[in-house]
């Protein structure tokens, strides 16, 4: 052990990223249309990006009471993205809770869906079963 | 589940509307992705698309509950294939990127360099070892902030001492020499300790982690190679891992990778014999044709294996262009997660489906 150091006292390397690995705690929710038309807002939604926005964006879509939707991320350094409702009467805000709400619901029903279809493949294949007990 | 008036009057009249059959053109325009030689053609989504048929291509929730399938078709300890049907593919790839980037796992994230004479430099050993994965569960573990003092509930510390003897031969260093400190860092913080005081080291564990913990925390493959040390030298180091996502680095990630593709459908336009049908067999890499034998000396092409069909679209060019045509199913998507050992493949899943949720549920609770 030649060029040791002097002492016992290590020197720090960062393996990689930067500061430390907490995420910094999720930014707000922004709504952004007209006090006298709840129809039609924009809603600005901090540290979301294409995986929240694309897929309330579809659920939006199917929504027969929205006339149109769309988002965008206004700047890829920003963590920010736009969401835009513009419905057909009822209140814009409602229309996306709504949406939200849904796709909850769509989440919990794959979340079944999955963990059922994985009990009935872990029945009906034991020997896969066996191989996973004796590795673990 | 609260839903408008405009909602649920839809529903009422859906019965007659399923009735009504959209002509096959406009049907494989809903429900396919056509590939041309050329590039492939998109259909359309919206929920009233094909309203003047009387056909309603919304999907509300009942809906989907209805028509969801997912089928296993692979499940090992860190490898999965699952078929999922009846679900858009924004949804799916929500799950992908989720899985990529947004499933927390533990890696090490601090290195304690004591000595190192290896020709590996300092820092090119630290990002080495912080792309070891770990056998850890991190939804046991928190989240540590940059003030957060590294405790057991947030932090993992192993040591690795190895040096290679002069006059012995070169020495490889395998994460398995990494060696688990579950009391947590033994360095000392400041030189020399008053007597009688405990130590103070880089780690204040309140606790032992095997008194927490019902399995030892280990790196999950014990052969993956770290350096290679020469005769006389040494690398002395201390390693923190800390929990993380993969959008910060991509040494978080808990999948090797997360994919997905649409089930590819591979139909004859008109039927193709004798040579013809040799020659596509031919052409195609993966063996999505086979002959069939129709007796008295003909042959005609069938398709055997389209889900082997990785779509290179040679088989739409050439002669045979205009007799083959190639699809995707819309909603049909072949999802394969190969984990990198953490947690097995669907529980990483389900939690990267619960992320979601909860992303859903923050904004609705922010929008109230
Ligand atoms: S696209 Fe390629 S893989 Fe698919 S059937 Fe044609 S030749 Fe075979």
């Amino acid at each position: 052990m030649r060029h040791r150091r002097e002492g016992n006292t290590p020197h720090t390397a960062a393996a990689v990223s930067a500061p430390l690995s907490a995420l910094p705690p999720p930014g707000g929710v922004m709504e952004h249309g007209s006090v006298t038309d709840s129809t039609a807002s924009t809603f600005s939604i901090m540290d979301e990006d294409h995986t929240l926005a694309n897929s309330v964006r579809f659920v939006l879509n199917q929504d027969p009471r929205v006339a149109f939707c769309g988002y965008s991320i206004p700047h890829p350094a920003d963590n920010k993205v736009n969401i835009r409702v513009q419905t057909t009467g009822d209140s814009a805000k409602d229309v996306l809770k709504d949406s939200l709400q849904d796709l909850m619901v769509m989440c919990q029903h794959v979340r079944g869906t999955l963990d059922t279809a994985v009990t009935d493949f872990r029945q009906n294949n034991p020997t896969d079963m066996n191989v996973d007990l004796n590795k673990k | 589940m609260p839903k408008k008036g405009t909602k649920k009057g839809k529903s009422a009249d859906d019965e007659p509307k399923e009735q009504n059959k959209l002509p096959e053109h406009l049907e494989v325009q809903r429900t396919r992705v056509v590939c041309k030689a050329d590039a492939p053609t998109e259909g359309f989504q919206y929920a009233g698309a094909f309203a003047a048929m009387g056909i309603d291509n919304s999907v509300s929730v009942d809906k989907f509950c209805k028509n969801f399938k997912v089928m296993v078709n692979r499940l090992t300890e860190d490898d999965m294939e699952f078929d999922m049907i009846g679900i858009d593919a924004s949804i799916a790839n929500a799950f992908r990127r989720i899985l990529i980037a947004e499933v927390p796992t533990m890696a090490i994230e601090k290195v304690l360099m004591v000595d190192n004479t290896s020709v590996i430099a300092d820092e090119v050993l630290s990002h080495r070892l912080g792309l070891i994965p770990l056998d850890a569960d991190p939804r046991l573990f928190e989240y540590i902030s940059e003030n957060d003092v590294p405790n057991e509930r947030n932090t993992i510390v192993y040591k690795l001492h190895v040096s290679c003897k002069r006059g012995s031969p070169r020495l490889t260093v395998k994460s398995g020499d990494l060696e688990w400190l579950p009391e947590g860092s033994q360095l000392p913080l400041a030189s020399p300790a008053q007597s009688g005081d405990k130590q103070k080291t880089y780690t204040s564990f309140g606790q032992s982690q095997k008194d927490i913990f019902e399995k030892p925390l280990g790196v999950k493959f014990k052969d993956i190679t770290i350096a290679r040390l020469g005769p006389g030298q040494a690398i002395e180091l201390e390693v923190h891992a800390v929990k993380g996502v993969g959008k910060v680095h991509a040494k978080w990630s808990p999948v090797a990778t997360a994919w997905y593709r649409m089930l590819p459908e591979v139909v004859f336009r008109e039927e193709i014999r004798d040579d013809a049908a040799e020659k596509l067999v031919k052409k195609c890499p993966v063996n999505v044709f086979d002959i069939e034998d129709l007796g008295n000396g003909e042959k005609r092409a069938v398709v055997a294996r389209p889900r082997a069909c990785t779509l290179c679209r040679e088989c739409v060019m050439g002669p045979t262009g205009e007799q083959v045509e190639l699809r995707r199913v819309r909603d049909h998507f072949i999802f394969t997660i190969e984990s990198t050992g953490a947690l097995p493949p669907e529980v990483l899943f389900t939690e990267a489906v619960r992320n979601l949720e909860e992303k859903c549920e923050r904004v609705i609770s922010e929008l109230s």
